[in-house]
């Protein structure tokens, strides 16, 4: 039998915008799916359980009295439901995701395979020692790795993202400061930093200024030396920083801040451009958090979890928080907590997390360095920053590329809105972009480019899909240049059209309220 | 290399089109003489698939799996079957391999999902509001000690004898440098805590009161006079979950006036994973939702009216208010947040109330039984899952010597307060519904032969 014994032959549309309207508000693929709340009902669950045995209630007189309000739904529907959600996301596994200082590469699926082992997925963080060596000797060996690949002392395994990093380096240099007996109030930030910087600085307890950049978008090193004295605690340094560009003069810039007294904090969000290519423990860094799930490819899961371990030169190392992983002389792994740091580990500042940090995210940043080996980590680099420049050089006749004269850029490319017309803006290209099948990069980021487009198309993107992607924003960069207004709707063929964020923050709805309730509350 | 897609005569291409002569051309803001000249030295290279696999294969193996062996431990991780829908989910790749939500048109998966979480984790701790997540239960208690502090200007903050200890030395570490005040005692093995004592802490500079509920030991206390008693003196009260199923059957912390709730939501659709990553769960009143950390998703609709939904009030945030963020929070965990969300929505409150009642029949059970065992006394009053024995003998060896055996069978009280002299013969024990008649009566016999 035929698939069409008709002979019937596809014919066009009556309508030409294909904005037919359905019943459903499905458009084919494009599913609607409402809200668990309005789908599920507290009687329906997807889970069955054995039979209850009797027994008596000890639950001290606490017992709920009135129903929680949770929707259930049977396993089919529940599959359904984040099935069809899942759908209305954009992701690596899609295409092109170039966000810049993100650093979106392929997830490799080996990771999740060696995270979902039983021996690493199924054991408790309290179990005695000598039940867990394997997963202390991943911690170590994985710690190992950071240290050679960064030229630096020690390593705090436990912060649980790039920000818990940055406060954990900073609470080492303010631990050993304070055991000097020197007080000290200000961390200097460049004005191009990532907004984590300055909060961390302020939730360590300092007070933070900005140090200003010169006009090839690096740190003004005369004005660093000139603020720098006794009152300065720490500089934090984005280094390849924000737009894209390494700091030449790092290592004068880590002696300057040296003999002041102060200690350098590296945000290490972009060591994907330099790994294997240079270390940072040679450019006189003192502390540098590693964002895991950027250089080192573990899942961003829409926004988490992250793991942010952090490398310290010789002078913080003694200070690194509880738990402190480390290797004894009979080749056993062990993990120093609070019960024998007064011998092990005694100027440990403190514990950050209550365990020893993702370890589910050291298993599969380990499997990917043990993949990649020395020799295919500097490809790593290597390849990240071609792909960028490549960019760059492809794109910069059509985008004003504001430090495109001044050389190379590393790992990521940064263009600014300069040329556009018709009152259009960043946005309005990244938007464009979406309907074109890519996800925007970073806008408006870093603040000290106009409009800022920051794009980092990572080293897993092959030549032809960059060749595509440099195809789609060219065209649209033409669009922008000629101010078509078109471009303000966009996207179009997006699962929603622009989203009002002003009316979601002037009207907060954060949790779901039956229509009663929502009712009886207007 | 199977992640690289270049080709070498891409390489030269792309060099081409770029203008460099080759690639150390475009590494030249590199000070040569930093520059690494090859692989670092020491390191081995690339490996295949089948390679790295094998490796960590076999470091696994010399981990004792806890679903292998009879096991009963909680302290902050509580081992539940997850239905194995919820890690196909965690895996579809537009899930795992998507970005935080900035772009929301073609983020809506992961937008509404963090909505429904909210929405899920205000009901369960009877809360107003709810974030899409923090790192952990133990920073989440931090951040929410730190937004009391914000609310009430006051510094100072009485932490129940009941709170996990850890949790407890990450506030005490952070309060060092904030210069906070945190007053701490450690728990008694008694039926019930202290709460006279812990209201008698209570004064007119005192921002919060932070309680464990059930708290460390297991112990169930209602929370009412407590949150009186701060309430009037112009404090708030938070409460601390780490244990969510227990909310199955007994009352929220906010049913019973907390103000700020926060918890961990591992063992809700996460492993136990060696301790990470989690998911801190964090709610509280609505008129404070402005001081509150982390991400959150809202409700709006799109230009064509239909409903959608954004990340909002990010005023609070630092990638807006630098240096006067609430937090300096940006990546939190929702990746084990759509676990937690995937199975609560499997169970909804129906599944939860069986699931809960399974785990308090049989941890009741488990404590009949123990208790039999001479010279060994059960400590609680009340309990969900998890309760306290008193052993005649220290338990630290203890639990050692039923490794020997090859029971995992609770956490001593000495492996979570080094030096406490008091507390050293008690040991924890967690009961779930993952527990078999078999491992009953191992457990039962490893225990009745290590404290002989």
């Amino acid at each position: 039998m035929t698939a069409n014994p008709s002979g019937w032959r596809p014919s066009a549309p009556a309508n030409e915008s294909g904005e037919a309207s359905t019943v459903t508000g499905n458009r084919a693929l494009m599913l609607e799916e409402p809200l668990i709340f309005e789908i599920g009902s507290i009687e329906q669950t997807g889970v069955d359980f054995a039979d209850l045995p009797r027994h008596a209630s000890k639950l001290g007189g606490l017992e709920r009295s009135r129903p929680i309000g949770l929707p259930g739904l049977s396993e089919p529907e529940a599959v359904r439901h984040y099935t069809r959600l899942s759908r209305q996301n954009y992701a690596i596994d899609l295409g092109l995701f170039p966000l810049g200082s993100c650093t979106m590469k392929h997830n490799p699926r080996l990771n999740e395979k060696v995270a979902r082992l039983p021996g690493f997925a199924d054991v408790h963080p309290l179990q005695p020692l000598e039940t867990v060596q394997g997963a202390l000797q991943v911690i170590n060996e994985l710690a190992i790795w950071l240290l050679d690949l960064t030229g630096m002392y020690g390593v705090a395994m436990s912060p649980k993202a790039g920000a818990h990093g940055e406060l954990c380096g900073l609470l080492c240099i303010r631990a050993a400061l304070e055991a000097r007996g020197d007080k000290r109030a200000v961390v200097l930030v460049p004005e191009s930093a990532h907004g984590t910087n300055p909060a961390t600085a302020a939730f360590a307890g300092y007070r933070v200024e900005n140090i200003p950049a010169n006009a090839a978008g690096r740190v003004d090193l005369d004005a660093l030396r000139a603020r720098l004295g006794p009152d300065v605690a720490a500089v934090m340094i984005t280094n390849p920083n924000t737009c894209g560009l390494f700091e030449p003069e790092m290592k004068a810039i880590s002696d300057a801040v040296h003999a002041a007294g102060a200690f350098v904090y590296c945000d290490g969000a972009n060591f994907n451009a330099i790994v294997g290519k240079v270390r940072p423990g040679d450019l006189g860094i003192d502390a540098m958090h590693i964002n895991l799930h950027k250089t080192f490819s573990t899942p961003h899961g829409g926004g988490g979890p992250g793991s942010g371990p952090v490398v310290l030169s010789e002078a913080l190392a003694p200070y690194g928080p509880l738990p402190f992983a480390a290797k004894y002389p009979d080749g056993t792994y062990k993990i120093v907590e609070e019960e024998s740091a007064a011998d092990e580990h005694p100027n440990a500042f403190g514990r950050m997390v209550a365990f020893h940090g993702q370890t589910g995210m050291f298993t599969r940043a380990l499997a990917y360095i043990l993949s990649h080996g020395a020799d295919g980590l500097k490809q790593v680099a290597e390849d990240s920053v071609l792909n960028a420049n490549y960019i760059l050089r492809s794109l910069e006749d059509v985008l004003d590329a504001p430090f495109g004269g001044s050389g190379p850029c590393m790992h990521e490319a940064i263009f600014s809105d300069k040329g556009f017309a018709g009152g259009l803006s960043t946005i309005d290209l990244a938007k464009a972009l979406i309907d074109e099948g890519f996800h925007p990069m970073t806008m408006y980021f870093p603040l000290v480019v106009h409009g800022a487009m920051l794009v980092e198309p990572t080293e897993t993107e092959s030549k032809a899909s960059l060749d595509q992607f440099i195809a789609a924003l060219r065209s649209i960069a033409e669009r922008a240049r000629a101010g078509d207004q078109t471009m303000k709707a966009a996207p179009v063929h997006a699962p929603r059209r622009r989203l009002d964020e002003t009316l979601a923050a002037r009207k907060p709805v954060l949790a779901y309220r039956d229509p009663e309730a929502a009712q009886a509350a207007e | 290399m199977r992640y690289l897609p270049l080709s070498d005569a891409d390489r030269s291409e792309m060099l081409r089109v770029v203008g460099a002569a080759s690639i150390d051309d475009l590494f030249r803001d590199v000070p040569e003489e930093l520059r690494l000249k090859g692989p670092i030295e020491g390191l081995p290279p690339h490996a295949s698939e089948l390679a790295v696999e094998r490796h960590m294969t076999a470091l696994s193996r010399k981990n004792m799996v806890a679903g292998d062996v009879p096991f009963f431990l909680g302290c902050g991780a509580y081992r539940h079957h997850i239905p194995a829908s919820v890690d196909h989910i965690i895996q579809r790749g537009e899930f795992l391999t998507s970005y935080t939500p900035y772009q929301p048109e073609i983020a809506q998966g992961t937008l509404q999902m963090m909505f429904e979480f909210q929405s899920q984790v205000a009901r369960l701790f009877g809360c107003e509001v709810a974030n899409a997540s923090m790192y952990d239960g133990s920073t989440a208690m931090w951040e929410a000690i730190s937004m009391a502090h914000r609310i009430t200007r006051r510094k100072k903050s009485v932490i129940s004898s009941g709170v996990h200890p850890h949790y407890v030395r990450v506030a005490e570490t952070m309060a060092k440098f904030t210069e906070d005040a945190l007053a701490t005692t450690l728990p008694e093995l008694a039926a019930e805590p202290d709460t006279e004592r812990l209201i008698g802490k209570i004064d007119a500079g005192t921002s919060a009161v932070v309680v464990q509920y059930p708290d460390i030991l297991g112990r169930i206390t209602d929370l009412t006079p407590i949150a009186e008693a701060a309430h009037s003196a112009g404090a708030l009260l938070i409460a601390v979950v780490t244990e969510p199923v227990a909310l199955g059957l007994i009352k929220s912390p906010g049913e019973m006036g907390a103000d700020i709730v926060v918890g961990e939501g591992q063992s809700i659709g996460v492993g136990l994973q060696f301790g990470g990553p989690y998911v801190g769960l964090f709610a509280c009143r609505e008129k404070h939702v402005r001081q509150m950390p982390g991400r959150l998703a809202g409700e709006t609709v799109d230009a064509t009216g239909k409903r959608g939904f954004v990340l909002t009030l990010s005023t609070r945030e630092q990638h807006i208010r630098r240096e006067k963020a609430t937090s300096n929070i940006c990546t939190s965990s929702v990746l084990c947040a759509l676990a937690f969300t995937t199975h609560l929505t499997l169970l909804g409150e129906k599944g939860l109330r069986q699931l809960a009642a399974l785990n308090h029949a049989r941890a009741c059970e488990v404590a009949d039984r123990l208790v039999r065992i001479p010279d060994i006394r059960l400590v609680n009053d009340s309990f969900f899952n998890e309760f306290s024995l008193e052993l005649p003998v220290e338990a630290r060896p203890a639990v050692h010597a039923m490794v020997a055996k090859g029971v995992l069978g609770g956490v001593s009280l000495g492996r979570l307060y080094p030096g406490a002299k008091s507390l050293q013969n008690g040991l924890v024990v967690a009961v779930t519904e993952t527990a078999t008649d078999e491992d009953i009566n191992a457990f039962e016999t490893a225990l009745k032969e290590v404290v002989r």
